[in-house]
């Protein structure tokens, strides 16, 4: 047997060799199985505390109540009680610090998501109250009419 | 069916690892590590849609966009609107501009004016990731960059995903995309930083119709589990053996 | 919106009817490359192999050339793959952390395994060659000289032994790598199959039959590219000894031999048929199962994709070949182009399992048009598109041209056999 025929396979086991050092620099030390099994779990897990530190900006009603109560108390009051204040008003988890980042809407395209007329029968939106677009004021905005805090109290 | 569940696992985590563990010099965590760490988690996120209750207002799209960091014009969505419109000569006509991020405003689906006459039913269905029990774009994920987590939200590492896009393939729901931004595979995670802080996720939170709802499936006493095993709810396309976790309460055999 | 968001996939995909919002055609031409690259790399090994380990003498010409060529396609295999990412950087990660259950994770392995039995093989048939190298250029004056003498020294990895028993024995390992090679080179392939056929969302590519379908149209395509490249190799060489009265000598220009052309035009041919049954077999019975896609498939095969499917690929680029190469009283002139269809076949082929895969929704309710960028406005376009693909292809050639200065695969004797 002539040895030389192996020299091919040490440079195979050679660069085998290489793999397996860089993966002890290049790979976090955190990656393995975390979760159910291999097919499922195999991943690096500080990734899930990164997605945890996500951050948040939607704060939701408890978070405007503590300093706008008077306008939560008449909007909980009235029948738009289940809209959220931020589908108008914005994501509002940075506004204290940044009033930029609050972007009113106050759009006729806004209130027409709901209140625009779509003739669909049993489906909850044909029984909103609404409007068909292309008669009802066309140019005006609805605010100028309608409180959205309060849309019972009608015409201002 | 929890039981049987919980031991199942319990073998399929020994059983894999065991087959697994000589390929390769991976730090592995021990068996035994592995199954505390399944038997821990006492969530299991799921989530509920009534698609009774949708208007298509699309304001649980545009909350998502926002809280996501998803470049609002960008042509990519994480959670999307879905209209059907079923006219009497059994067409079925859908569409989802933008993803219904701007809502449902006009009569016209697709560009195509429909004659209220003519409709026998139409109905809005959202959507979104369903976090499957078995994720086939966790399957195929070359190097593991997306992963369950152990309350069931399937999560992508930003850091590791090489943008190969088999995951994108590998959905059949057509819920992942490439972030336009982090050049990544991207999509819901049932807003992941949220439920982990006891908040709902923004889709929820911002829907005025009750027609999406979040679950922990593990807690018999939360209310919206109690409707997904008690009621008659449906999944989508259940043939692919996913599992998913999105339950539909009044789902149409016309939803594709 | 800014101009640097741009999602991926919106630039080249047109969408029909209902599509969900984020299905774009993620996988593109890129992609069409890669098992197309593969294919022609898996071919040209197992073309050599038929000389190496089955003894087929009158291949023995051409089986020298494809194994080098082999090695020229290698790294182009890969070239698409890195081009398609969209974290390019991070190309070395399914090496770190393989995740086994992804059909993709053993790219790079068994890639690399390939790799280095290719290379093996070849250094085992010219081992003889590098050595005579180094002692002749051992006198020999100039800075060129030297260089090339350094490079010879490197491949010869330190083993100078040229006894006839050191040579025999590198004889019997090159058999064996071939031996080796043949699995290897399938797998390397069957497997670029089953990155598609084991995608259970995607109707048209979910089929057992899909390794073994891409595995045969790889050696129809690997045979016919070595042949077309052999051919005009040598046409050129003689060409070029005729007009430069006797540059190379008369002796050594045969133009290309009809009986290598022969003998392997019968093995491309027998490849062909096997693939074209494969795929006959499969189109047949999606259609007699008549499963809940086949609608949509249907629209897409016999509607959209007709042109593409049926007269480019079946027609055009199999059936016309096959006739061409079974007529009696073939020319050498009829070959290539016979030769230049299958290959064209073969590419359309992949890019009806590619694109075609994409061409309609997952919501089974509408179609996705892809259109290839052709003139380049950013680096997403550039490799995405016709350019993106005409690199791919070049790159071979530029490889073989290089390899070659070191390695002459189209020398006769120039081998240790």
């Amino acid at each position: 047997m002539k040895w030389h025929v192996l020299r091919p396979l040490w440079v195979a086991i050679g660069l085998v060799g290489a793999l397996l050092v860089a993966r002890v620099f290049l790979v976090p030390d955190d990656f393995g199985v975390h979760g159910r099994n291999f097919t499922y779990g195999f991943y690096r897990l500080s990734n899930v505390q990164e997605w945890k530190d996500f951050p948040v900006k939607y704060q939701g009603r408890e978070g405007c109540v503590e300093c706008h109560d008077a306008n939560v108390e008449t909007l909980n009051a009235s029948s738009h009680a289940p809209v959220e204040c931020e589908n108008c008003h914005g994501p509002g988890a940075h506004h204290p610090d940044d009033i930029e980042s609050l972007p009113l809407d106050t759009t006729r395209q806004l209130c027409l998501r709901c209140h625009a007329y779509l003739e669909y029968p049993n489906s909850a939106r044909g029984s909103l109250l609404s409007i068909e677009d292309k008669r009802h004021r066309r140019r005006s905005e609805c605010i100028k009419c309608h409180n959205p805090h309060d849309p019972k109290e009608d015409m201002r | 069916m929890t039981c049987s569940r919980r031991d199942f696992l319990k073998d399929a985590v020994g059983g894999t690892l065991a087959t697994v563990m000589p390929l390769s010099a991976f730090t592995f965590l021990s068996t035994a590590e592995a199954r505390t760490a399944v038997e821990e988690s006492k969530v299991r996120w799921a989530f509920l849609v009534d698609t009774n209750k949708c208007v298509g207002c699309g304001l649980c799209v545009k909350a998502c966009k926002n809280e996501n960091e998803i470049p609002y014009d960008a042509e990519v969505t994480r959670t999307w609107v879905e209209r059907y419109v079923i006219t009497k000569d059994g067409k079925t006509h859908i569409d989802s501009p933008m993803g219904g991020r701007d809502g449902f405003t006009s009569m016209e689906v697709d560009g195509e004016e429909i004659d209220p006459d003519n409709i026998e039913k139409a109905f809005f269905v959202p959507k979104l990731c369903n976090q499957c029990d078995n994720p086939a774009c966790v399957q195929v994920c070359p190097v593991g960059a997306t992963y369950q987590t152990n309350d069931g939200v399937v999560l992508v590492d930003r850091d590791w995903c090489i943008g190969c896009g088999y995951c994108i393939m590998a959905c059949p729901y057509g819920v992942r995309f490439f972030h336009p931004v982090h050049k990544v595979a991207d999509k819901c995670n049932f807003c992941y930083h949220r439920i982990s802080k006891g908040m709902e996720p923004a889709c929820v939170e911002c829907c005025s119709f009750g027609a999406r709802r979040i679950a922990n499936l593990k807690d018999p006493d939360d209310p919206v589990t109690k409707i997904i095993t008690t009621e008659r709810v449906a999944v989508l396309k259940d043939e692919y053996g996913t599992k998913p976790h999105v339950f539909y309460l009044g789902l149409d055999a016309n939803v594709r | 919106m800014p101009h640097d968001i741009i999602v991926h996939g919106i630039e080249w995909t047109v969408k029909e009817l209902f599509v969900y919002p984020n299905e774009y055609i993620y996988w593109s031409i890129q992609i069409v490359m890669y098992p197309y690259m593969t294919g022609l790399v898996a071919g040209a090994f197992v073309l050599s192999s038929l000389y190496h380990v089955f003894g087929l003498k009158q291949l023995k010409e051409i089986a020298q050339f494809s194994l080098v060529f082999s090695l020229a396609l290698l790294p182009v295999a890969a070239l698409p793959l890195l081009l398609h990412l969209q974290q390019p950087t991070r190309a070395m990660e399914p090496l770190l952390t393989p995740h086994f259950t992804s059909a993709i994770a053993a790219f790079g392995i068994v890639f690399t395994a390939y790799a280095l039995i290719v290379l093996s093989e070849i250094w085992f048939v010219y081992r003889k060659y590098f050595v005579e190298q180094v002692h002749a250029l051992k006198n020999k004056q100039g800075l060129s000289n030297a260089m090339s003498r350094l490079v010879y020294r490197a491949l010869t990895i330190g083993a100078y032994d040229v006894s006839d028993d050191a040579i025999r024995v590198d004889k019997k390992a090159a058999t064996v790598l071939a031996a080796i090679g043949i699995p290897v080179a399938c797998f390397l392939h069957g497997y670029a199959g089953f990155i598609f056929g084991s995608v259970k969302a995607n109707a048209l590519w979910m089929s057992p039959l899909m390794p073994v379908i891409f595995i045969m149209s790889a050696v129809v395509s690997g045979i016919a590219l070595c042949m077309l490249t052999y051919i005009i190799i040598r046409e050129w060489q003689a060409f070029r000894s005729r007009r430069h009265g006797g540059l190379l000598e008369a002796k050594e220009i045969k133009g290309a031999e009809l009986d290598v052309i022969d003998t392997a035009a019968r093995y491309l041919l027998g490849f062909l048929v096997a693939a074209i049954s494969l795929e006959m077999l499969d189109l047949i019975f999606r259609g007699y199962t008549a499963m809940k896609s086949w609608d949509i498939l249907r629209s897409v095969m016999y509607g959209k994709d007709f042109m593409n499917i049926f007269l480019l690929q079946y027609t055009l680029g199999n059936l016309v070949p096959f006739v061409l190469l079974l007529l009696p009283g073939r020319t050498l002139k009829r070959t290539v182009l016979a030769l230049l269809l299958v290959l064209f076949g073969v590419f359309m082929m992949r890019w009806n399992v590619v694109i075609g895969g994409q061409a309609f929704s997952l919501s089974f309710s509408g179609y996705m048009h892809y259109e290839i960028p052709i003139i380049p406005h950013s680096v997403e376009t550039f490799k995405e598109g016709v350019f993106g693909a005409l690199t791919v292809i070049s790159v071979p050639f530029i490889l073989f041209w290089i390899i070659n200065k070191f390695v002459p695969s189209l020398q006769r004797e120039a081998s240790g056999e």
